[in-house]
């Protein structure tokens, strides 16, 4: 036993030590690899643009934040209504699922223009655009749950003469959520896409605009700057999402370390 | 307080399961008040005898009722072969789960006083995943009682648990379902012999029921009681034919 102290060092360790050997790889490539820097810029010309860029970087972060905060929100409570929608009301199932299906067919990079012509270049595309890519993981993952309730606790509910949304509420909702929790944690990692998609498509602010104007202008250490700042966010909105679900599902066991 | 017990009657039932025949006008009675065991092969169709008691399934024909002439809905409760109980609630709200499915007020004196019957009143708030496999049997048996249903079911309750829980959990639920009409699925010859008023073989396709002799003595007999296992050899060997 090397003690849980030593086992969560080692955790954070072995990200860092991956990083560390990415970003000397990188580095090595910009130095010594005849690229020219508008092309691969070295990570410390992206450090120094992440610091004198920051006055341009922070406020995309915020409006790329608020897009996605936004369009997650949005997205898994649509998602929910739909997933509990379909798992009460069979028809509705029969009527809507191939719709849903249908619109997950549709490539959301291909309507990112439309959506962009419709809801203007604003907050509200984007916000879109993220709740196209978020409510069919959740609405899948949540569905699923709803339909796997352990038959034991139905016969159980039964007999003692429960009624349909009684279950629903006490037994069907609670047992599905570690299904819905894979689901927001699908969510999560991909609603920044959404949001920097309909960013790149017409926007006036937000890290995918930026981005997109960095490029023009051949500016490739902002470009990657952005880049930096948006895995970061993304890995810590994940982080934030993850550590309150394991909260909220207080009953399941802590999820074991998989070596 | 109970209403009391009525026997259930089952009259010229009829089942298939898939392609297979489990009933075919069958008539039976099961007894007021009383426990009877039911034996049998796996895939016999015990459980599917007891799902029909407590209406969890429709026979194909035929009528299961009780004898009193009232309906059995809202009169059954049901232990099955797991325990059942919900992982997120704890200890006391699995034992009222049945006031809060219906919507009414759940009764956490009485609740309380269930879990000091069946030893757990120190675990009232804990979440069922601390508890051991017995501990948990002891909820759902808690969770029965609070219901105080007249029938009882209980489909193979204690398969899961090792013996010497399972004789105590047997002695325990002798005590607590007596003068209640309770069927109880078992494979355990032991625990047929310790708990029937009446046990039945089960065997065949239909399934053809057995009347079995029963031990002299009160239910739950003891476990070193001469009869008792007397009778579960007897049991054993003929069940092993």
């Amino acid at each position: 036993m090397t003690g849980t102290a030593a086992a969560r060092g080692m955790r954070l360790l072995r990200p860092a030590v991956t990083l560390a050997g990415l970003l000397a790889a990188w580095w090595a490539l910009a130095c010594w690899g005849h690229v020219p820097p508008y092309m691969l810029p070295g990570p410390d010309a992206v450090a120094r643009a992440l610091w004198t860029q920051r006055a341009q970087l922070a406020p995309a972060a915020v409006t790329t934040l608020e897009e996605t905060v936004l369009g997650l929100v949005l997205g898994i409570g649509a998602g929910s209504v739909l997933a509990i929608g379909m798992a009460v009301c069979a028809p509705l199932r029969r009527w809507v699922m191939p719709m849903v299906l249908l619109s997950q067919a549709v490539p959301v990079f291909a309507l990112a223009p439309l959506l962009v012509l419709w809801f203007g270049f604003g907050m509200a595309s984007k916000v879109v655009m993220a709740v196209l890519v978020i409510f069919f993981p959740v609405t899948s993952a949540l569905g699923d749950g709803l339909r796997q309730t352990e038959p034991g606790w139905m016969d159980l509910a039964r007999t003692m003469g429960a009624t349909r949304w009684r279950v629903l509420v006490h037994v069907r909702l609670p047992a599905a959520m570690p299904s819905f929790a894979s689901g927001v944690r699908m969510a999560t990692a991909i609603a920044p896409i959404g949001a920097v998609v309909g960013e790149w498509v017409g926007a006036s602010s937000g890290l995918g605009f930026l981005m997109q104007t960095a490029n023009t202008r051949f500016q490739t250490d902002l470009m990657f700057a952005a880049l930096a700042v948006l895995a970061a966010m993304t890995v810590l909105l994940w982080w934030g999402v993850d550590r309150a679900l394991a909260h909220a599902l207080y009953w399941l066991p802590r999820h074991a370390d998989v070596d | 307080m109970m209403a009391p017990p009525p026997a259930i009657r089952l009259e010229g039932v009829g089942l298939d399961f898939g392609a297979a025949p489990l009933f075919r006008d069958l008539d039976l009675c099961f007894g007021a008040g009383i426990m009877t065991v039911l034996l049998g092969a796996s895939g016999v169709g015990k459980t599917s005898l007891l799902r029909m008691l407590g209406g969890l399934v429709m026979p194909d024909y035929g009528r299961v009722a009780a004898a009193d002439g009232q309906p059995l809905a809202g009169r059954v409760a049901w232990m099955g072969q797991q325990d059942l109980l919900l992982p997120w609630a704890t200890v006391m709200d699995n034992v009222m789960l049945g006031a809060r499915l219906r919507g009414d007020r759940a009764d956490r004196g009485r609740a309380g006083r269930l879990l000091d019957c069946v030893g757990l009143s120190s675990r009232a708030a804990a979440l069922p995943g601390t508890l051991s496999g017995g501990m948990r049997q002891r909820v759902a048996l808690a969770r029965v009682l609070y219901e105080d249903r007249p029938v009882v079911l209980m489909d193979e309750p204690f398969s899961a648990l090792d013996s010497v829980t399972r004789a105590r959990m047997q002695d325990l639920a002798g005590r607590m379902l007596a003068g209640r009409t309770v069927v109880l699925i078992t494979h355990d010859p032991l625990e047929a012999c310790r708990l029937a008023d009446r046990m039945l073989l089960m065997s065949g396709h239909p399934a053809r029921l057995d009347a079995m002799g029963v031990p002299a003595g009160a239910v739950p007999r003891a476990v070193d009681d001469p009869g008792v296992l007397a009778a579960q050899s007897v049991l054993l060997r003929r069940m092993m034919q």
